[in-house]
């Protein structure tokens, strides 16, 4: 749905990027320069919780960016613990992030400079409860008691 | 894009697989798919791992995409999740 606004920027400008933007990942990490992996390794480390997403937790432009950015919300992580990363406005880190965390899909999730995983396992992992367990052990989120969650869902 | 037989083609040839549900989520162009995988060689690996380990196997088809989703269970899990469903 979000597809047109999504697409045309790379297929329209630069179709033979985008066709080596598909060959790049299939090498994976070589390809990735020292300079662009030390960059991305500085936007990792930037904020104990970093997100890496498709648009701006305001206006997420995908809707698995937007559950990414629900789900971390629902566990009010505070603002100045996190920081998001708009893939989309930078082509360079779209396909970047993407072989330094050898991860084919965007959203993904860095909690304190660990790779947590995408959107699905984001979910799966708020459903289990470890997502609560991993923020409150990298002390992201105090500890709370259960209920929390079931106000922080309706507010 | 790809479409759903070779999708299925892939994930069968590259691992065992015990059950396998594959949605095309796409409305036709193919470029959107979940899938529900249970394999044994999902024993002894994290949720995380497993994705990796699917990624891995599906790059080449997962390139072709704009939205890959997976739930991956192994045969005992797998049982465990179909019974708290009734």
């Amino acid at each position: 749905m979000f597809r047109a606004s999504l697409r045309s920027p790379i297929f329209s400008l630069r179709s033979s990027a985008a066709q080596s933007l598909i060959a790049s990942r299939v090498i994976a990490a070589r390809y990735l320069s020292q300079e662009a992996r030390a960059q991305i390794q500085n936007a990792v480390e930037s904020s104990p919780v970093v997100l890496f997403m498709k648009g701006t937790p305001d206006l997420p432009e995908c809707g698995f960016s937007r559950a990414a950015v629900q789900v971390l919300d629902l566990h009010r992580v505070p603002p100045e613990k996190m920081k998001t990363y708009n893939v989309l406005a930078d082509s360079e880190l779209r396909s970047g992030i993407k072989e330094f965390s050898d991860w084919p899909t965007i959203p993904q999730l860095y909690v304190n400079g660990e790779f947590v995983g995408g959107c699905d396992i984001l979910l799966g992992m708020h459903q289990s409860g470890e997502l609560e367990n991993l923020l409150v052990a990298n002390n992201v989120i105090p500890k709370v008691e259960e209920e929390t969650e079931v106000q922080a869902a309706s507010a | 894009m790809i479409n759903l037989a070779d999708l299925e083609a892939a994930i069968r040839t590259a691992l065992p697989v015990s059950h396998l549900e594959i949605e095309d989520q796409s409305s036709g162009c193919g470029e959107s798919y979940a899938i529900v995988l249970v394999s044994e060689a999902f024993d002894g690996k994290n949720t995380l791992s497993r994705h990796r380990f699917v990624n891995d196997l599906l790059k080449a088809q997962i390139a072709q995409m704009h939205a890959f989703s997976q739930k991956t269970f192994t045969p005992k899990q797998y049982e465990d999740y179909l019974a708290k469903q009734c």
